[in-house]
């Protein structure tokens, strides 16, 4: 997790963050309805920079980091038709993208996706389906902030570093079942802080 | 068919897909299980929503002064990507499709001895993945595994030791299972099996074909 120089920095970037979650939905619609390339830009400025910085965390060089960033947005524009508000908040999803092509990348590997749901996103989204997926991720987000920093660390290793369990226990030296354990107990609590 | 899955895959291997840190054979066995199972898939989502919110919070780098336009420049040559709606009519979700190049009778089977035949799917080499087919009846030789071997029904059912297996269902094998599973004598059954190591079989031929089945 980034350690901010001061709180009063944490705590602004914590507002932001908490209205940016509710408008963004809205601009992969405008995207989507009218080609809107205003919505994207502000979509951009605030995503691209992130995606860059999770390459980064992820072992990837400032050009390939940067190159990859656009080229994940470039999908998020492509993509905006399969986008769900009622599955996923826009920074899940954009997560995925990042994810996926981090795995193209730096594992050069394959991830097959599963098949679609036989149903595509609704036209219009219940507004209080999308409201809950965001008021849910929030309170993750909230539980993940609040995990002692060792388990945080190990849920950042394992999403940020490209590591698999076994890397994860060299790194550390803790022994695997112990590593595995400790991801469970983390994702239980992240389950019963959402409840 | 969600409805009548009972054995799902385990946190940990739903994590890792969620991370993106599994190995080829194993992302095509959680891709092929979300396909049949929405409450994998539901648990899957909940994990990438991790991502999402670690994503969200994991600082900032600045991007090119121009990265905007060059960004607008690739969206005009890229093109819209098509959803991959479920196929509910065939025996092979879409990933494995994907993989065979068609449905089932587009696998190139190899007999494997006993009426048994497999099918050796191309991914990378950190793990193996291949289609199993056993006739109905019929059983696969006693075997223990090195590492951790996933096994999932796409036809048919199969009962070992441990329980009966049905469309969807995945076994999850590791050191300690030593098991002989009997298809049903009703239907050929298929299977996906991914394993990271080579599995021990218990009767000397078995083990001395072994290296050259590459399973």
């Amino acid at each position: 997790m980034c350690k901010d120089a001061s709180e009063g920095k944490h705590l602004d970037r914590k507002q932001d963050g908490a209205r940016a979650e509710n408008d963004w939905s809205g601009h992969l619609g405008r995207i989507v309805e009218a080609q809107d390339r205003a919505a994207f830009a502000e979509l951009f400025a605030h995503f691209a920079p992130r995606v860059k910085s999770f390459l980064m965390r992820s072992g990837a060089s400032p050009t390939l980091a940067e190159d990859c960033a656009q080229e994940v947005m470039a999908t998020v524009w492509n993509k905006s038709h399969l986008y769900d508000p009622t599955r996923a908040t826009v920074s899940t999803w954009i997560f995925t993208i990042a994810r996926n092509r981090r795995i193209d990348a730096l594992r050069k590997d394959r991830r097959p996706e599963p098949e679609d749901l036989p149903w595509g996103p609704e036209p219009e989204p219940p507004v209080a389906d999308v409201m809950a997926m965001q008021q849910e991720t929030e309170m993750l987000r909230v539980a993940i902030r609040a995990l002692p920093d060792a388990q945080r660390e190990l849920i950042e290793q394992a999403y940020f570093g490209d590591l698999s369990h076994r890397e994860i226990a060299a790194r550390t030296g803790l022994p695997l079942g112990t590593i595995k354990s400790r991801i469970r107990l983390a994702l239980d609590r992240l389950r019963h802080a959402m409840k | 068919m969600t409805e009548t899955i009972k054995h799902h895959l385990t946190d940990t291997l739903l994590t890792a897909y969620a991370a993106g840190n599994l190995p080829e054979a194993f992302n095509l066995m959680v891709a092929t299980h979300l396909s049949l199972c929405d409450s994998c898939r539901a648990q899957a989502e909940a994990l990438e929503a991790v991502g999402g919110c670690l994503l969200a919070e994991c600082g900032t780098e600045a991007m090119a002064a121009d990265a905007l336009e060059a960004t607008f420049a690739r969206i005009s040559t890229g093109t819209a990507v098509p959803a991959r709606r479920r196929n509910a009519c065939s025996v092979l979700p879409q990933p494995l499709r994907d993989y065979v190049g068609g449905d089932v009778s587009a696998i190139r089977w190899k007999p494997v001895g006993m009426g048994v035949r497999q099918a050796i799917l191309p991914t990378s080499s950190a793990a193996s993945a291949r289609l199993l087919f056993i006739p109905a009846g019929a059983a696969v030789p006693d075997h223990g595994h090195r590492g951790v071997e996933l096994t999932m029904v796409l036809q048919g059912a199969f009962s070992d030791e441990v329980d009966r297996f049905t469309r969807g269902d995945v076994e999850v094998a590791d050191e300690e299972l030593e098991h002989m599973p009997v298809a049903d004598p009703g239907e050929d059954c298929i299977c996906l099996a991914v394993t990271d190591a080579p599995l021990r079989f218990n009767s000397w031929i078995p083990r001395l074909v072994q290296p050259f089945l590459r399973i």
